[in-house]
């Protein structure tokens, strides 16, 4: 039975450009203070354009009720528990939306002099400290924009220390059960790639491990936890087995979320980490950005890290652009800061053994999960959980019932779905992490939801194939949507 | 829930850890705080920095006034706590405005197609360049001087590892434009893109139609860059770009010290294919009424993995909410009015004191001023409060003398007056 | 269902030898597998192509498939309809739905490649 969700009013809403008229705005421009001055004059008649065709008119009133209605056609964490697997949808404290708009800091201009940047400056210093404290690494970029982005900044890295040790070498390893990041990544750093078979418990395979690292292997990129949600016990002998041929220890950190305050992929062998601050850190996924992608070291990538460089002398910070060793810019200036300072509130608001708490709980709440629906659902890989659980559609399937089916009822029921068929070391996986945000309340009702599913499969699966059935909008015809591309309105 | 875990504490949790892995310590973190401490804690890092100057720094990063609309909006939780929209059935809020933001970006910019955005300007350029590579099969990059200098340094740390040689070419000493010559000469059959910036890094509107002739008769594509996107409310779109790649900062993102922003690539409808980033598409639903999704998405790396177009995996689309919003409040008329307002106070400014180049102008230009370097110059100013330009020497050693200097609608004549007097 | 004259790859393809021409596609088996396919991505007109090299790829909704040539020699000519009407792979796939018509260098290689019947239990076998 459907328990937490009725249905309610949904305003309809036509698009901006439809809903225009001539001669319509929003905006008031003070009185210009200096003479107007002729734009043909000044640019040249023949760089100045005609009005932009189709480009909205409408009031203020229409442009706030726009906005809103289309906003309630969305789920969001602020509805509910958002159960996907690898993203750790957490609550976004409103704490950090106030002190990433603290005026003297949301206005700085990332040029103004250095001796008028002090706080912003600081700001980003402390965040280095935490976070390398967190990860048990020696020194911490915040430059690049995102996690894909970090993990191109930690291959690029460890190119460049190999070819001042004389030899970039040729390949990545990359598990099977890896992010698809992980292999894009590697390809646009320059390297080959290839794969290593997860073992039978899911982690990484000490045999074929030995048997893969040549002297042509620069790095082995392991998510760990693994997107299994499983450690890699072994992880301190992978290193080993890399360190002894020359080659780095890459991590993910995508699931750092199961490991802040219980262990530090610094202690456990790891050369190079990037973080995702949208996902451990609380930082909003407003829909898919902006993240950052913080990268730790050890010292000896140090030198190659991205310029500039955040150096205190004394009581200054400043920025040191002359490091002839760096792999250069990733992106202009010094990192998504708004971003920066969302991530630090929230490290502030925790505290270290509030951090630790959060882990505790997240792994408490997958595991809980995880012995709930055990009855339900077929669990192929048995080792111990960490934050996230992966379980197949093996049982539901056989009456014709796919993961993606089991996700678009789940919406009927109020949740967002989990991640559907990842890791695609799973045959029809339903990955699912609740974080530690959850309580047993909306747990429970997640469970409750997922049982009353895997008992309606048994009964009615036809109809469980057709769900959603609650939404405003019913599945969607993404064929269509790719055979005839329609990217941009235009006027009927 | 522990006993249903079969656990007594949840430290036991963790027991399977091997011990030689286990942080044996609490981490090395102050504990928590309250909220207020943490409010004070910002605003003690905001007093640190510049408080009540007035300033004239552009330069990539530009000061405009941001429509009080726009946080009501993205600071509502179903756009700020929502994930990407994967679940086309439960977001078409994000979709609907995804779709929204693609088509505005197609009006100002005079291209068929745009993508849901990208971090930002400085790293739509080498998705550019690379785009551009891949589309003529043509390895080498040409690129102008007077593009932004950190933007280079970008595209130069991407394409070292893509086989991706880059040269610059330079701008006229006179006019602050396009050496067109030098673009000519040192054009090759190995030239899959070139890549200019208009208004240019100095402010300067460029010669979009002549770059694009030489590129297309060499055989590359020209990707247009622009960094100012109110200059679009006025200035002729690159309508003879193949490519366009843009920083949306303008368009009511605060600067926030250099981040987070977006960007945009832009193309021609035969390009869709080579483009890097997510795109929104409209559909219908079961029900057949109109629908929006995510597609064409086998060009993305969760499914090409090694063989993907790009590594990039998000956009920025809390931010490009910011900037569809700031498009909507401001709409055909407010925009061009605005980037009016803009293009009078730089002229104003200009009016009182030396341009160096000759080139037409949007709302930066470059100065000198005899006798008095450009670092002397923002050290009298900063006595008044105000943050003056950005010395050039920094990026070209043959500018040192020179500030690169940028007025906007917020520009007040009282302090525009000042800095033209520490000027003279 | 699997026509007597094609010979078939164990990637899915098929091949049929006309003179010293193949035209070349991808199984019924293929399309089926694949789902909607929304877009073909065909080589260029004179491409030289090795047996067992990727010759293009097909597109559904969420996966990327390569398509590997079953034979050796040049493209002579591709089937410019797919562009705009990729579904016909999934309709048509051993007719209307070719993908390129290749001028072989090498028809020794056909005798490497499955008969209809061998290719019939080679995809029982795989389920």
């Amino acid at each position: 039975m459907i328990k937490k969700v009725t249905t309610h009013l949904s305003q309809n809403e036509a698009l901006l450009f439809e809903r225009s008229s001539p001669g319509k705005k929003a905006y008031q421009l003070p009185e210009l203070d200096v003479p107007a001055v002729d734009a043909a004059e000044a640019l040249g008649a023949e760089n100045v354009r005609q009005e932009i065709d189709g480009f909205p008119e409408v009031s203020e009133v229409e442009a706030i009720r726009h906005f809103t209605r289309l906003s309630t056609w969305n789920y969001a964490i602020d509805y509910g528990m958002y159960p996907l697997g690898s993203c750790t949808m957490k609550y976004n404290p409103r704490i950090n939306e106030v002190a990433a708009r603290t005026e003297g800091l949301a206005w700085a201009h990332p040029y103004q002099p250095e001796a008028l940047s002090q706080g912003c400056m600081q700001v980003m210093e402390a965040l280095e400290v935490a976070l390398a404290e967190i990860c048990g690494m020696d020194a911490v970029t915040l430059q690049p924009a995102a996690g894909a982005h970090g993990e191109l900044t930690g291959i690029l890295l460890i190119r460049a220390l190999l070819e001042k040790r004389g030899n970039p070498r040729k390949k990545i390893l990359i598990p099977d059960s890896a992010h698809g990041t992980n292999p894009a990544t590697a390809a646009i750093a320059g390297y080959a790639v290839e794969n290593i078979k997860s073992s039978e418990t899911g982690g990484v395979d000490l045999g074929a491990l030995e048997q893969l690292v040549t002297g042509d292997v620069a790095a082995l990129m392991v998510t760990n936890p693994n997107t299994l949600g499983v450690f890699e016990n072994n992880i301190v002998r992978v290193a080993e087995i890399l360190h002894k041929k020359g080659a780095m220890l890459y991590m993910d950190g995508a699931n750092m979320n199961a490991l802040v305050g219980i262990a530090r992929p610094g202690d456990f062998g790891v050369d190079v980490m990037h973080l995702n601050l949208h996902k451990t850190f609380s930082t909003p996924h407003g829909g898919g950005g902006p993240g950052a992608g913080p990268v730790a070291v050890k010292k000896v990538l140090e030198p190659f890290l991205p310029t500039p460089r955040l150096k205190r002398s004394g009581k200054k910070l400043t920025f040191d652009y002359k490091r002839k060793q760096s792999i250069g810019r990733v992106k202009a200036y010094y990192g998504n800061f708004g971003v920066l300072v969302r991530a630090l509130a929230y490290i502030l608001a925790h505290g270290g053994p509030g951090l630790k708490n959060a882990t505790m709980d997240a792994v408490l709440n997958a595991i809980y999960i995880r012995k709930e629906l055990e009855a339900y659902y077929d669990l192929p890989y048995q080792s111990p959980s960490m934050h996230e659980v992966v379980f197949s559609d093996d049982r539901q399937a056989k009456l014709g019932v796919r993961t993606g089916d089991i996700a678009k009822r789940l919406i009927d029921y109020g949740f967002h779905p989990y991640t559907v068929s990842f890791p695609m070391i799973v045959h029809g996986a339903l990955m699912i992490e609740p974080t530690e945000t959850e309580g047993k309340l909306e747990i429970d009702s997640f469970v409750d939801a997922m049982i009353s599913i895997a008992k309606e499969i048994e009964t009615d699966p036809q109809m469980v194939k057709n769900a959603p059935y609650n939404t405003r909008t019913s599945r969607v015809d993404e064929v269509t949507a790719a055979r005839k591309p329609v990217l941009r309105w235009k006027p009927a | 829930m522990l006993e249903a875990c079969g656990v007594s504490t949840p430290e036991e949790l963790f027991a399977h850890l091997p011990d030689a892995v286990r942080l044996n310590r609490p981490l090395n973190l102050a504990p928590g705080i309250s909220e207020y401490e943490i409010v004070q804690y910002f605003r003690d890092r905001a007093a640190e920095c510049a408080n009540g100057y007035a300033s004239f720094l552009g330069a990539g990063v530009y000061q405009h006034f941001r429509p009080v609309l726009v946080d009501t909006v993205v600071s509502r939780g179903e756009f700020l706590t929502s994930y990407t929209p994967y679940q086309a059935e439960i977001a078409q809020g994000t979709l609907t405005t995804i779709f929204e933001f693609q088509t505005m970006i197609c009006q100002l910019t005079g291209m068929d197609v745009a993508n849901a955005s990208m971090y930002d300007g400085s790293t739509a350029v080498p998705e550019a360049a690379m785009m551009a590579v891949r589309a003529t099969g043509k390895g080498r990059v040409l690129v102008a001087k007077s593009v932004h200098p950190e933007y280079r340094e970008v595209l130069a740390t991407f394409a070292k590892y893509q086989g991706m040689p880059v040269a610059e070419f330079g701008y006229v000493a006179e006019a602050g434009t396009l050496d067109l010559e030098d673009l000519e000469r040192q054009m090759d059959g190995l030239t899959g893109a070139v890549i200019i910036q208009t208004p240019n890094f100095f402010g300067i509107v460029e010669q979009v139609k002549a770059a694009a002739e030489i590129a297309h008769r060499h055989g590359a594509l020209l990707v247009v860059v622009f960094t100012e996107a109110v200059s679009l409310g006025l200035l002729e779109p690159p309508a003879e770009a193949d490519i366009v790649a843009g920083e949306l900062q303008s368009f009511a993102i605060s600067p926030s010290y250099g981040g987070p922003y977006a960007g945009i690539i832009a193309t021609k409808e035969k390009f869709i294919r080579q483009m890097p980033g997510r795109l929104v598409g409209q559909t219908t639903d079961s029900r057949g009424n109109r629908a929006f999704c995510l597609t064409l998405s086998t060009r993305e790396q969760h499914i090409r993995r090694e063989k993907a177009t790009s590594n990039i995996c998000t956009n920025q689309a809390l931010i490009a909410l910011m900037a569809t919003v700031f498009m909507t409040v401001y709409g055909k008329q407010g925009l061009r009015e605005l980037a009016e307002q803009n293009l009078a106070k730089a002229h104003y400014l200009a009016g009182k004191a030396t341009p160096r180049f000759s080139g037409k102008f949007f709302n930066e230009f470059v100065v000198r001023s005899p006798g008095k370097s450009p670092e002397e110059i923002n050290k009298a100013l900063l006595k008044k409060k105000i943050i003056g330009g950005l010395p050039l020497g920094r990026f070209y050693p043959e500018l040192a003398d020179s500030l690169l200097l940028c007025a906007t609608e917020m520009s007040k004549r009282a302090d525009m007056d000042a800095v033209a007097e520490v000027l003279a | 269902m699997y026509p007597e004259n094609f010979r078939y790859t164990k990637e899915h393809e098929w091949v049929l030898a006309e003179g010293g021409t193949g035209t070349v596609g991808i199984t019924d088996h293929a399309q089926h597998e694949l789902g909607d396919i929304v877009y073909v991505d065909l080589p260029k007109v004179g491409t030289q192509l090795e047996a067992g090299k990727s010759l293009g790829s097909v597109e559904s909704v969420k996966a990327v498939s390569d398509i590997y040539s079953p034979v050796s020699g040049e493209i002579i000519e591709i089937n410019e309809s797919l562009a705009d009407a990729p579904e016909k792979l999934n309709s048509d796939p051993h007719g209307a739905a070719w993908l390129v018509k290749m001028r072989l260098s090498n028809p020794e290689e056909l005798q490497n490649l499955m008969s209809a019947a061998d290719y019939q239990s080679y995809i029982g076998a795989e389920k």
